[in-house]
């Protein structure tokens, strides 16, 4: 089994540094965004995996080639014959991932916990602070000259808030692309997608991919939001509007991060290019291989047995 | 009738426009002049002004008799405080929004609701 656990942390090593980098450089996550979005959920979740897989096969070899029958013995190995069982590195690997899995999954919590506080609040500043439109269903209006758009998630309302500027600058197709592109990431459910990628940042602030992902998962969906509204609503309107809404900044140029994905945004919808089939069928099958063989490694024990 | 809701917005529009804190009388006199809500009773306004207080929008003086209200911050800087959680949500969004706090006079809200007016028949 320690070959087992020797192979998963050099899986959850490759997916924590090299393959993440390679995926954040690459340019066709644009031209799938949906796949590339599946991916890399895959690559978290495998990296996870493989992670506390890793550890827990370090800390039970001892025990067995078989890592469910290792852990299953665990309890009454101890009882008889105390930490020699598995020896202080063993309990060390043991301890690891059990921490790591408590940490991970406490911060998954704490951010949803948070993430519905602020929502709450957030509700009822709305509540207080817009008023409804005047001809559109589930619709307010924010006093304010800033042109923003942007939706409540279900289970707060399903609002749409639009600002006095948004209205002022668009003209009405333009407006209802901004609208279909807001109503978008509602309908997919982009926000609890985005949740697990902050937990994950914030669970680990000293490790740079996981605010690269964060970042990735943030533009990924706001070109999943833009394919979505496109099919709907006229796609130079759409494109417009991000022209209009994003760069809006009084006598300056906008931070880096605000032109360069507004640009990129109006360059996809006006030149729209989809990878060939085979190529999304083919990274999608990956996508579930990633998660699947690490599991099937931790849980098969003719597998686990190779160790 | 006004809804809860309507109502709490009626009651922090007054009190973000008052200079001074109100009562609860006061607040009930007010909402009738504005909206012709006769019937209003001051419990009701007294329940709207605990809801308020729940959420962290207005506080009470207990000095006075009877207690007087006044709002926790400025309509601007509860707009500021939407707007950062709205962009704030994405990252790229924030420099834009850096440069919008705290914009919204009594005058921008009075061209506003003339403006929506237009919109509405335009729409």
């Amino acid at each position: 089994m320690l070959l087992t656990a020797l192979a998963l942390a050099l899986l959850a090593i490759a997916l924590a540094w090299p393959v993440p980098l390679l995926l954040a450089a690459a340019s066709w996550p644009s031209r799938a965004p949906g796949t590339a979005l599946l991916l890399w959920q895959a690559i978290a979740i495998a990296g996870g995996l493989s992670m506390i897989g890793a550890l827990l096969c370090a800390g039970l070899a001892p025990l067995g080639d078989d890592l469910v029958r290792a852990a299953l013995a665990l309890p009454a190995a101890l009882a008889a014959r105390g930490i020699a069982a598995i020896g202080v590195p063993g309990l060390v690997a043991l301890a690891a991932a059990v921490a790591l899995t408590v940490y991970l999954l406490a911060h998954l919590v704490r951010t949803i916990v948070l993430a519905n506080r602020q929502r709450r609040r957030h509700r009822d500043l709305v509540a207080l602070l817009t008023s409804p439109h005047p001809t559109r269903d589930a619709t307010r209006v924010l006093d304010d000259a800033a042109p923003i758009a942007y939706c409540l998630p279900r289970g707060f309302g399903s609002t749409t808030v639009l600002s006095r500027g948004l209205l002022d600058a668009l003209d009405g197709d333009e407006l209802a692309g901004v609208v279909a592109h807001e109503r978008a990431h509602l309908d997919e459910r982009h926000d609890v997608v985005r949740l697990a990628f902050r937990a994950w940042r914030s669970a680990l602030p000293w490790f740079p991919i996981a605010a690269v992902a964060d970042d990735q998962i943030a533009r990924l969906v706001e070109y999943l939001a833009d394919d979505r509204a496109r099919a709907s609503v006229d796609r130079a309107a759409l494109a417009r509007a991000i022209g209009l809404v994003v760069p809006v900044i009084p006598g300056e140029p906008g931070a880096g991060g605000v032109t360069e994905i507004g640009a990129l945004r109006r360059g996809r919808l006006l030149a729209p290019s989809r990878l060939p089939s085979p190529t999304l069928w083919a990274i999608r099958l990956a996508a579930v291989a990633l998660v699947a063989a690490p599991t099937a490694w931790l849980f098969t024990p003719a597998l686990s047995g190779l160790g | 009738m006004a809804t809860l809701g309507q109502l709490e917005r009626s009651v922090m529009d007054e009190l973000w426009d008052a200079p001074d804190p109100l009562d609860a009388n006061v607040l009930r006199d007010r909402l009738a002049a504005a909206d012709g809500q006769r019937e209003l009773a001051v419990t009701t306004v007294l329940t709207v002004l605990s809801r308020l207080e729940k959420k962290g929008m207005i506080t009470r003086d207990r000095s006075a008799r009877p207690h007087r209200w006044r709002a926790a911050g400025s309509r601007a800087e509860h707009v500021a405080e939407l707007m950062h959680d709205a962009l704030g949500d994405a990252g790229d969004r924030e420099a834009v929004l850096a440069r919008f706090i705290g914009r919204v006079t009594p005058e921008d809200a009075a061209a506003l609701r003339r403006l929506l007016g237009d919109r509405a028949t335009a729409d």
